[in-house]
């Protein structure tokens, strides 16, 4: 049995409630065909860690609410807060913020949530990450967060490991070109699950599998710390196939997301 | 309170305030959450123990887990991170029963953590898994449970959020004051009550 890498855990006396605050939308960046990244003037925002997420709270005009949570894209260093958000095809919410959400429109947002799927600098490495499609934002944090750090950050092996359907599909592309093409940036290693991909392709052209970890990823002696993010299929294969390769259990932290039909 | 422009809403048609607390939307999926890997413990290394201060006061192999009297309930689940499922089929043992077998007429104490492999754990007051209310389920849907929702066993508490519902349970330890779990030490509610939208610290 492995135990669980804890934090300390914080003080509970006199906890406030994490309130609950009206964000607005100061920018939208169109991503890919499906994702769009939201940057949100948030009031008194307390602080947050890289892979920590938020609450979002829409509101129609008859009072009829609906909630979501998000992955903070944007790292601890930003000024203003980024959520990358995927649309799903059924879904309630995240259709308005993918598709209708503009410059001054305001909503409620409540957090940073999720005290255990975070990284900092301090924290160490080596650091794998490995991602599914917007599941590479609260990853893209802590590399934005490693890149703000300066040396210390730099000092931080890191490396990810990123699938996606399509060449099209990549979110944050080009600003992981730069990161990784940056003196002591961090290795990017692409896969494409669903499209064949362009001729000058120099990653992966399947799903992520133990011989491709095997080949990316730091080995098991190394110690690294791993943040896993993605679709649940795709999260539970990549887990346990790490594992399988030696990865200590309570080393592998991981964040699902569901094909629910409600996001 | 301010509306978010543009904003509708289709989830309404589903959403029963009788049954779907608030903030909560209804999936007929069964997303999986974890905070790790799968564990994968063989059954014939699996036991569940009962434990009071530091010693067991009851212990089941799996085969006599299985012999124990088993219990189906039909009930609704609400995971904090919002989705609801509605009419769930589980079967297990209720916690009543397993106290029972290991000759318990009453709670040694007033509150309970669960352990789990994988190092996960879970506070909860016993009066919260008695009278029926609280059950170590071995079944889902009439199948055994699948690892991924918490095979060979988890807890299954469904009037508290879902992560209360241990998946993995190995071991329960009776506390005689409150004392934080897993998730409960990262931000989340002590006690998880999604009718009164408890998600966390301070709610």
């Amino acid at each position: 049995m492995t135990a669980i890498e804890t934090a300390p855990p914080p003080a509970r006396a006199g906890a406030r409630r994490l309130a609950w605050r009206q964000a607005e939308v100061v920018e939208r960046v169109a991503e890919t065909r499906r994702a769009t990244t939201l940057v949100l003037d948030v009031p008194d925002w307390p602080g947050h860690r890289a892979g920590q997420h938020v609450d979002i709270r829409l509101t129609a005009d008859d009072g009829y609410q609906a909630q979501r949570s998000y992955s903070i894209a944007s790292p601890p260093e930003a000024l203003r807060l980024a959520l990358t958000v995927e649309r799903l095809e059924r879904g309630e919410v995240s259709p308005w913020l993918v598709d209708e959400a503009r410059p001054g429109d305001r909503f409620e947002l409540r957090g940073p949530i999720g005290g255990y799927f975070a990284w900092s600098v301090a924290a160490g490495g080596p650091l794998l990450l490995v991602a599914g499609g917007s599941g590479v934002a609260p990853l893209m944090a802590m590399l934005r967060h490693r890149a703000a750090s300066g040396a210390a950050g730099r000092a931080v092996p890191a490396r990810l490991l990123l699938s996606s359907r399509s060449f099209a599909d990549i979110i944050y592309r080009e600003e992981l070109e730069r990161l990784g093409s940056a003196p002591g940036g961090p290795g990017i290693v692409h896969t494409l699950t669903r499209e064949r991909p362009p001729p000058s392709w120099r990653g992966h052209a399947r799903r992520i599998d133990a011989s491709m970890l095997a080949e990316v990823g730091f080995p098991p002696a190394a110690a690294p710390k791993v943040f896993v993010c993605g679709p649940t299929t795709m999260v539970e294969a990549v887990a346990e196939a790490l594992v399988g390769l030696g990865h200590e259990p309570g080393r592998v932290k991981t964040e699902r997301f569901g094909a629910t039909g409600g996001g | 309170m301010t509306t978010t422009r543009g904003f509708t809403g289709r989830g309404r048609a589903k959403a029963d305030e009788r049954r779907v607390p608030p903030g909560q939307y209804v999936t007929e999926d069964f997303p999986v959450l974890s905070a790790g890997p799968t564990p994968h413990t063989p059954l014939d290394r699996w036991t569940l123990t009962l434990q009071d201060g530091g010693s067991p006061v009851g212990k089941w192999t799996w085969e006599e887990f299985q012999a124990l009297p088993r219990t189906e309930l039909t009930v609704d689940i609400h995971c904090v991170t919002k989705w609801s499922k509605l009419g769930t089929v589980w079967e297990g043992v209720t916690i009543d029963d397993l106290l029972a077998a290991a000759g318990l007429e009453e709670p040694p104490a007033p509150y309970l953590m669960a352990h789990c492999d994988g190092g996960y754990t879970t506070n909860l007051p016993l009066e919260d898994l008695l009278g029926g209310k609280g059950l170590v389920a071995t079944r889902f849907d009439g199948e055994p449970l699948a690892p991924e929702h918490g095979g060979p066993a988890r807890l299954l508490v469904p009037h508290l959020y879902f992560w209360k519902s241990a998946k993995w349970v190995r071991r329960l330890r009776f506390m005689e004051h409150d004392e934080p779990g897993f998730w409960e030490s990262l931000g989340y509610h002590i006690y998880g009550d999604p009718w009164r939208e408890q998600r966390y610290d301070g709610d």
